[in-house]
């Protein structure tokens, strides 16, 4: 497992898929379920805990030999809140329609249990580089999740995706699936999906041998 | 909203029509974690209204008192999550010396509402939403209740589920996550008291 670790392409595929933070860890749930609604708003969540992870990452990675083992919690929540900050007055400057969408859960992405999972589990321990493309593995992971739950709901619930009408004039929207209900019941068959796909090819692949 | 009525409309709604956990979708970590029996989801509820309160109003002074008068709101997102970090750690160190028996009780669920996001979702929602002291403490108060009905109603349904028969991939996550949704719906019945 640790020598798997240490090529790059393996620590970005592993983010991807091995460990999905939403699909297989099943950590931040908060945003999953809350900012889900439309497409966008999902690749904006997504964009926004990467670069909170990455930088987060790196410089928990940087400072791993100079932070006690005692409080390093606490050192990490200073790094990643201060990461937090510089996305939501740049988000603010920019970007202020997204920022209005994912509104509190912006700064919220402090207590994102992805990022100080990564903190904990993988930066303490390991050089800038790993770091650096565990934060970017894990991150678009998270980013793709958000997005696959978003399009499932903005399709059924909107009859749109990115905003672009799909079925034309007639189409009843099901408004629940924009609602929170919508959110936990896509969120619950979607990972129900996943984990009937991975055990049908785990049984394939013991069939092989 | 001025007055008992505000206060008392404040109160109906961060409990049931803008539930915490099922509405405004905040705290899912520990309600889904902490919900397989219903003496534990007391306990974390108990200990989360405690620090709820208590975090709601400090951030509160701490925003009036220090980051207001000098101008440095943008500190805001770090200067609440190190009130609630240091005020979990307190809250740990003073029950343990004067209350051991809840200590006890609530056990490794205490370090964990630092990061349950509900408190600081509800510390910053306070401030936008441009509250008073009282309203403050009620809505910190009201949102804490919310999250410990939600989570004691929710651990009973799961109770009751581990006896039901569930398809293999929809085991335990899968099938707590569609059943809070529909709980979530029933409360969507609340919309439109307040």
């Amino acid at each position: 497992m640790n020598k798997k670790k240490t090529r790059p392409l393996a620590i970005l595929k592993n983010g991807l898929l091995d460990e999905n933070p939403t699909f297989r860890l099943l950590l931040g749930m908060c945003p999953t379920l809350a900012i889900t609604t439309a497409a966008i708003n999902g690749i904006g969540m997504g964009l926004a805990a990467t670069f909170v992870l990455v930088g987060s990452n790196v410089f928990v990675s940087l400072l791993r030999n100079f932070i006690p083992p005692k409080v390093r919690i606490p050192a990490f929540v200073v790094i990643i809140a201060a990461f937090v900050t510089i996305v939501q007055l740049v988000l603010k400057a920019f970007v202020p329609a997204l920022d209005k969408a994912l509104g509190l859960y912006i700064p919220l992405i402090v207590v994102n249990c992805i990022i100080i999972a990564r903190a904990e589990a993988f930066a303490y321990k390991n050089t800038v580089g790993a770091s650096f493309l565990d934060g970017i593995g894990i991150g678009i992971g998270f980013t793709i999740a958000l997005i696959l739950m978003a399009s499932v709901r903005e399709i059924l619930g909107n009859g749109t995706i990115f905003g672009a009408s799909l079925f034309g004039e007639n189409f009843a929207p099901a408004l629940g699936m924009v609602s929170p209900a919508g959110g936990f019941i896509t969120l619950g068959l979607l990972i129900g999906l996943i984990n009937k796909i991975v055990s049908v090819r785990q049984q394939k692949k013991k069939g092989a041998h | 909203m001025e007055g008992f009525t505000g206060i008392l409309l404040i109160l109906l709604s961060s409990i049931l029509v803008n539930n915490f956990v099922l509405s405004r979708i905040l705290g899912i970590c520990p309600f889904i974690g902490v919900s397989k029996r219903v003496e534990t989801a007391v306990g974390m509820g108990l200990a989360v209204t405690f620090v709820m309160a208590l975090a709601s109003v400090i951030c509160w002074i701490v925003q009036k008192a220090i980051l207001d008068p000098l101008d440095i709101g943008y500190m805001q997102t770090i200067a609440f999550i190190l009130v609630i970090a240091a005020l979990v750690q307190l809250v740990e160190m003073a029950l343990q010396k004067m209350v051991p028996s809840l200590y006890q009780a609530l056990g490794i669920y205490l370090p964990l509402i630092t990061t349950n996001c509900a408190v600081l979702g509800v510390a910053i929602l306070n401030i936008d939403e441009g509250y008073n002291l009282i309203q403050t403490l009620v809505n910190g108060i009201g949102g804490a209740l919310g999250f410990m009905l939600a989570i004691v109603l929710f651990a009973g349904i799961r109770e009751r589920m581990e006896f039901a028969k569930i398809p293999e991939p929809l085991k335990d996550f899968p099938i707590a996550l569609i059943s809070s949704g529909l709980m979530s719906l029933a409360f969507l019945g609340f919309q439109g008291i307040v």
